[in-house]
């Protein structure tokens, strides 16, 4: 290890209270040169704070950062990117209708004679990119390629001569495996090179492919510092939700015993389909059955889903609820037939985020009883409550706005938002995707414990031995068309691959 | 979003100390805007508030002010709503231009000379001239709307056609002519008065009154701000947000429709040229000092009413004070400039952080 050499970045003590909230108390970190170090911690356990801390976003209410042994305390972006700490975050914060040249050097065109040097500034692009190893048009716009060369091109641009630390706030949560690879590539490339690499994710598997160190964080602390070789998976997961040593295999075992009966069936989609979006797929869900859709991203799991509620309009095929024909040609007429759709895109499809939890919690209930029938405060008050009792929601009160709340905490809201209609059906696209472990578990328990009592559940999911665990059913998408159909124990998590892969199984 | 929030606290909103209710109300900054202004006349105009009965009526400049504002408070109303769906009406002026007109040219007024008495008649009943002038101000309304919640135009653009062919209507029906109206009983709606105070003012109450019923006792507030905030996740939620839209498009056009009603009635005539000229201007301002964000979302309705009379207020004071006319804009655009900055959290951080 590199022990001997000092550390690039180290931080210790830091402290940062917000209104109401402790969002940090005596976090820690040290980053040596030529390491990719992941730092994990349950939603709401301070990362991304600690994070906006080291760049300049927040300023700490005490503690210290010293860089390569100087201390610094950066109170902007600009500042702590000059000072050699450059980030990539969750989102990538890019301009799609701009060429990839422009996005790197946006607010720093390279000038000649007090015109932007265009020419230059292509050439310096196509370099930049050549470090980490891609080679594309430079002078496309950004939307022409996929999100994980759109990831590569904030790297690029977060890059530059005098950068350090390169830090990465959940750069694969929006990749499929292929590209996280790629992603890695360049990042395996980063440490040779020495740059120090702060990872962030909630991918055990990812943590273990490309870590040399954990910190782990909890409640806004320092949990500990790891050898990745050293710290088993299952330890990892007890040290983040600080449980005793087995409660994660026991949930799942729990849930792998609920082999239940199913009941008639509640929807029967034939050959409902898209033009270029979804070739024709049958599905039928059963009450009280759990439906898994697997498949990689892209493959048609979203899109049929989005049919089904009516999101985007069918060109083709027929829908039956309750043995009744329906025509979904928005939302609207899913929601009133009982169907409950939870995007996977909680920010933009999701979270309304002035509002507060009980306003976002009641608005679909709502927005079914229409404008002229308001529920009334009291009663939107009881709900709200009662959803964060049963959910376990961790927020300062119902009218706090949803915005102030963790991820996974916003998620379980959004699930609370469709439960409170009761529906008959709900889809749940990738329910557990950048959320802990802890909330990931009291999701798909509750959701589970629905389903048991005649719900039926459509669940999407990229990580396969969840929907392997909890799925009844299984169906299995591949470009853009459904592959198999397969009941619970039919399959191993190693033949699925090989149905979603395509080479036989 | 990720923002990693422990509460530490389980602090209901409701037990946090009067003090800092008051002080982070977000009409605290208009409201103060207001008094400033007030305590402003009240030391350099004498008897400002000095309120006296005439006639059974109640004169004083606050009335006055009160009662030039309506037209603006009334086309406020309607903005607040457009704004906070995060769209934008600047068709409000020549709404109130064509409403007016229509009104004025269907009720028009002859002399006839009844027992040696002269009076004055309307070309056609007054009620069917009111219902057909708001008529035509909920088409201009509807139009506005099916362009931007049905043809999906840009809510600046779309209503740009109806300012520019709003008041073009109303030019080509009156010719460019002034309509003057001589039915007496019409001026009642913009200058009369129902027990001691101006009838506009009634009808701005009402307006507000039903507005504010229809936000905060049904669904609508709640479902407005949802489209505001965000259209995608809102219609995922299950709302209409293409009738949601059309429909404060509507209320607003409403709203302006009965503001150029009482502008004519005010003055007795139609001004197809220069009724309502700029008032969307004024009303997008008022909604802006009241503290709703032009990005959509929360708003407020008081707080437009509360612009509105900021607005009316200074005009008021620039005249009263004898400022040359020419200066009035300057004035009042250095008025509004500071209270705007007074309202900008970027400013308040910025001055938190040299402060500090």
């Amino acid at each position: 290890m590199v022990d001997p050499i000092s550390p690039v970045l180290e931080v210790s003590g830091i402290h940062k209270q917000f209104p109401g909230v402790k969002a940090l108390a005596d976090a820690g970190l040290r980053l040596y040169p030529g390491e990719v170090h992941t730092l994990m911690g349950q939603n709401g356990a301070g990362k991304s704070t600690l994070i906006k801390v080291l760049t300049g976003v927040y300023q700490p209410d005490g503690g210290s950062i010293l860089l390569s042994g100087r201390p610094i305390a950066p109170r902007s972006t600009q500042e702590a990117q000059a000072l050699g700490i450059s980030t990539v975050y969750q989102e990538v914060n890019l301009c799609p209708n701009l060429s990839v040249a422009e996005n790197i050097f946006i607010g720093r065109y390279p000038r000649r004679f007090g015109m932007v040097d265009w020419r230059a500034m292509r050439r310096q692009a196509a370099a930049l990119l050549q470090r980490l190893r891609i080679e594309i048009d430079v002078a496309k716009p950004l939307a022409h390629y996929p999100l994980a060369i759109q990831q590569m091109v904030a790297i690029a641009r977060a890059l530059h001569g005098q950068s350090r630390v390169l830090i990465l706030d959940e750069p694969t949560s929006s990749l499929d495996e292929a590209e996280v690879q790629t992603l890695f590539g360049v990042l395996r490339r980063l440490r040779e090179e020495g740059m120090a690499i702060l990872f962030v994710t909630h991918f055990l598997e990812q943590t273990y492919a490309i870590s040399d160190r954990i910190t782990v964080m909890r409640n806004g602390e320092r949990e500990g510092e790891y050898p990745c070789s050293e710290l088993s998976r299952l330890a990892l997961v007890n040290k983040m939700i600080g449980a005793p040593a087995d409660t994660h295999e026991q949930g799942a075992t729990a849930q792998a015993s609920g082999e239940h009966e199913r009941g008639e069936i509640f929807l029967r989609a034939q050959g409902i389909a898209r033009k270029g979006v979804l070739a024709p797929v049958d599905l039928e869900l059963h009450r009280g059955e759990l439906l898994g859709l697997a498949g990689l991203l892209g493959s048609g799991r979203t899109e049929a889903a989005r049919l089904l509620f009516g999101a985007d309009k069918a060109d083709g095929g027929a829908i039956e609820v309750e043995g009744r024909m329906a025509a979904f040609v928005n939302p609207r007429d899913a929601i009133a037939r009982g169907i409950g759709f939870c995007s996977e895109d909680r920010k933009h499809e999701g979270a309304i985020l002035p509002l507060s939890v009980r306003e976002n919690l009641i608005l679909a209930l709502q927005a079914r009883q229409g404008i002229w029938r308001a529920i009334p405060l009291k009663r939107q008050q009881q709900l709200a409550t009662d959803y964060v009792k049963w959910l376990g929601i961790k927020t300062a009160g119902i009218e706090t706005p949803i915005g102030a709340l963790s991820g996974g905490n916003q998620q379980k809201v959004l699930l609370a938002r469709w439960l409170a209609t009761e529906p008959g059906l709900l889809i749940l696209d990738e329910p557990t995707r950048g959320i802990d472990v802890r909330a990931k578990q009291d999701i798909m328990e509750y959701v589970t414990a629905l389903c048991r009592k005649g719900m039926s559940i459509l669940f999407i999911s990229s990580e396969l031995p969840e929907v392997l665990r909890v799925s009844d059913r299984m169906v299995v998408m591949r470009d853009r068309k459904a592959c198999g159909e397969y009941r619970r124990g039919e399959l191993d998590e190693t033949s699925v691959l090989h149905v979603i892969a395509g080479d036989g199984a | 979003m990720n923002a990693p929030m422990t509460p530490t606290v389980d602090k209901p909103a409701e037990s946090a100390p009067l003090r800092t209710v008051l002080l982070q109300h977000p009409l605290l900054r208009p409201v103060g805007a207001l008094l400033v202004l007030l305590a402003l006349d009240a030391l350099l105009v004498p008897g400002f508030f000095r309120l006296e009965i005439k006639d059974g009526h109640l004169y004083g400049a606050p009335v006055d002010i009160l009662n030039r504002a309506a037209p603006l408070m009334l086309a406020a109303l309607g903005m607040t709503l457009v704004i906070a769906t995060r769209g934008i009406d600047i068709s409000v002026g020549a709404v109130v231009a064509l409403s007016g007109t229509v009104a004025a040219m269907l009720i028009g007024g002859t002399m006839v000379v009844h027992d040696g008495v002269p009076e004055y008649v309307a070309n056609t009943p007054m009620a069917t001239a009111l219902a057909a002038a708001l008529g035509v101000a909920l088409l201009c309304g509807l139009w506005n709307g099916v362009l931007v919640a049905g043809i999906k135009l840009q809510p600046i653009v779309a209503t740009l056609i109806l300012m520019v062919a709003g008041r073009g209507l109303a030019q080509l029906l009156t010719d460019g002519q002034i309509v003057t109206v001589y039915y007496q009983p019409y001026f009642f709606l913009g200058s009369g008065y129902l027990l001691g105070l101006p009838f506009s003012l009634y009808v701005v109450a009402a307006v507000f009154i039903a507005t504010m019923l229809l936000m905060k006792k049904t669904a609508l507030g709640l479902f407005i701000q949802a489209v505001g905030i965000n259209p995608v996740a809102a219609r995922l939620a299950g709302l209409r947000t293409a009738s949601l839209i059309m429909f404060v498009y509507v209320f607003c056009s409403a709203c302006a429709g009965l503001a150029g009603l009482l502008v004519t009635s005010n003055i007795k005539s139609a001004d197809a040229n220069n009724a309502g000229l700029l008032l969307e201007l004024d009303a997008i301002l008022a909604v802006t000092l009241g503290g709703t964000s032009l990005a959509g979302g929360k708003f407020s309705l008081v707080g437009s009413m509360i612009g509105a009379l900021i607005i009316q207020t200074l005009t008021w004071t620039i005249y009263s004070l004898g400022v040359p006319p020419e200066v009035n804009m300057v004035v009042k655009s250095l008025v509004v400039f500071v209270v705007c900055i007074s309202q900008s959290s970027e400013l308040r951080q910025l001055l938190k952080r040299k402060s500090a």
